[in-house]
């Protein structure tokens, strides 16, 4: 009896450490593959970073000269496309999780948002040049790429707040309403401060997502190399440098420095969130 | 006789009539006929599942917010009925409080949590709300205990201090009423009495409606105890009556302990 026992618990055991074993290797693999693009990418280009690279205007189509003007437009396009894409995914995940619970409506307008999220970002980038550049005259503009981008990040955002409203126990919606508060006024008081973290990790994937966007904002901002003055003005985000960089060969140097600059900015803005959803946290 | 004299003399908080509540097709509440009194505690008891908490909720229309509810009859506060047609929701609400089975402040920090309902209410002035802050600590005893750390969060307390700081967040609104379902069922036999004493404390200002799975608890803090069964109200009385001389064969089966 007690023999096995033994047995099928060393059998258990062996098990265990098989898996263990897997599931060690498949992440070493992850964790692998991206330590080898990251330094790759990292070891070419960040030797060919500096003040100068950092500072000055492209020259010569990028060839030379930094990428003053496609930083700042990069943050520009980001800033417009969350400005516009934040109260509007917000509002929308309020609306759904909080006054049409389930319905007809919800789950149709809940459809067209996970369709919404699949669609390739050339599309929105094709929708975003016939609508926004020529139909609304918005012309090639930070406006008309922020707008588009917008589009593009609204799934991810209403999806991140949704599910933390959903974390939200009944027990604090009963609480305000109790004590004679507003639904209204639950919701901004109560809830939402709840879901801080929950929204900034959606606010940080639609950063992601936009910053490393390429097409959509080809089509959409253009291509000028000029620093932007409003968001009427065309401008280039880092992503599309670097395409046209790569694409017509122009300098492996520059290439090389620019993508390793994009890495660092999401490398960035990723810790800038943890730290602070960690504070928000507390 | 003698009894029946000094209860026409009390004045009625609540007077419900004939309340009918379904769920979707499920009768919960059936043709309810009760009084509560101004300033006295109102104890309701009965096996699991027999009404008491949706009939609570319907004193300050938290059942609003379950879908598929109906209602019907009526419930008089003050003389006017919260379920006619512009009642004004938010008004009957402020002055019925209500305190919730399981402690529930919210993720704030302890003074936070006490001025969120003046605060909602329109208070603005920092002197007034640190007077509140003081006043509705000391009510529910809690003030020592907690005066050196009112900025730290109140989830940090322990499940009975999380439950008076839940009442005091309920009087700072200054209500009239207190609604309780089973407010010391989540908390340890101290933290239960210290609850208990409060009770006592707290109705000679504010009218008390407490749900109890606990006899003993509704013999010793309560003056009018009301017995449900299955959707209905079996008995209300007086709660020394009720324990004493209960007028229904079912009311002393439950009560002894035959039952439920
Ligand atoms: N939201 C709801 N939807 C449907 N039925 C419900 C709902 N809430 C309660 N009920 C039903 O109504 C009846 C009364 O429930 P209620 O919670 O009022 O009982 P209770 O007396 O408070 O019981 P307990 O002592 O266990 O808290 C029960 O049969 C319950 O299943
Ligand atoms: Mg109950």
């Amino acid at each position: 009896m007690t023999e096995k026992l033994k047995q099928r618990n060393q059998y258990k055991s062996i098990k265990n450490g098989v898996f263990y074993g897997i599931i060690g290797f498949l992440a070493a693999i992850t964790l692998i593959s991206l330590i080898v693009i990251v330094g790759y990418i990292l070891i070419n280009g960040l030797s060919h970073i500096n003040w100068e690279f950092l500072s000055q205007e492209p020259r010569r189509m990028g060839k030379e000269g930094g990428i003053f003007s496609v930083i700042i437009g990069t943050i520009y396009i980001t800033i417009v496309a969350m400005v516009i894409a934040t109260p509007v995914g917000v509002a929308a995940a309020i609306y759904f999780n909080e006054y049409a619970k389930g319905g007809k409506v919800v789950s149709t307008i809940r459809f067209f948002t996970e369709i919404l999220a699949g669609i390739p970002s050339i599309i929105f980038g094709l929708f975003g040049f016939a609508f926004f550049v020529v139909f609304l005259g918005m012309g090639w503009s930070v406006l008309s790429g922020g707008l588009t981008l917008s589009m593009m990040v609204l799934p991810t955002l209403v999806r991140a707040t949704e599910e933390s409203l959903k974390t939200v126990p009944m027990t604090y919606r009963e609480g305000s309403l109790s004590l004679g508060a507003s639904k209204w006024q639950t919701i901004i008081k109560v809830i939402l401060p709840c879901c801080k973290s929950g929204i900034l990790t959606g606010l940080i994937l639609g950063i992601g997502r936009a910053v490393g966007e390429t097409a959509a904002v080809m089509l959409t901002v253009g291509g000028s190399l000029k620093l932007p003055n409003t968001i009427f003005d065309s401008t280039r985000s880092m992503a599309v440098h670097l395409y046209m960089l790569a694409s017509e060969g122009l300098s492996r140097e520059k290439t090389y420095a620019t993508a390793a600059l994009l890495i660092l900015m999401v490398l960035l803005i990723n810790t800038a969130a943890n730290f602070i959803s960690r504070r928000l946290g507390n | 006789m003698q009894i029946k004299e000094t209860i026409e003399s009390l004045e009625k908080k609540f007077e419900v009539r004939d309340l009918n509540l379904f769920y979707g097709s499920f009768q919960a509440l059936k043709n309810i006929d009760m009084d509560i009194y101004e300033n006295k505690i109102t104890a309701l008891i009965g096996p699991s599942g027999c009404g008491k908490s949706t009939f609570l909720r319907t004193l300050n229309r938290m059942n609003d917010l379950i879908n598929g509810v109906k209602i019907e009859g009526h419930i008089t506060f003050d003389g006017k009925n919260i379920y006619g047609k512009d009642y004004d929701l938010i008004a009957l609400r402020k002055k019925v409080g209500m305190v919730f089975q399981k402690p529930n402040p919210f993720p704030k920090s302890i003074y936070e949590n006490i001025v969120y309902g003046p605060k909602i209410h329109g208070e603005k002035n920092r002197d007034v709300l640190d007077g509140i802050v003081e006043r509705t600590l000391r009510e529910v005893a809690l003030w020592e205990e907690v005066k050196d750390r009112l900025h730290r969060p109140a989830t940090g307390l322990s499940g009975g201090q999380q439950q008076r700081l839940c009442i005091a967040r309920c009087l700072a609104v200054e209500p009239e009423v207190i609604l309780m379902d089973e407010p010391t069922s989540a908390l340890d036999p101290v933290a239960t009495s210290k609850i208990e004493e409060l009770l006592n404390t707290l109705s000679d200002k504010y009218t008390i409606v407490i749900v109890t799975h606990n006899m003993q608890q509704a013999g010793r803090v309560s003056d009018f105890t009301s017995f449900f069964l299955s959707g209905k109200v079996i008995e209300s009385d007086k709660t020394e009556k009720i324990f004493s001389n209960p007028a229904n064969k079912k009311t002393e089966d439950y009560i002894t302990g035959r039952f439920g």
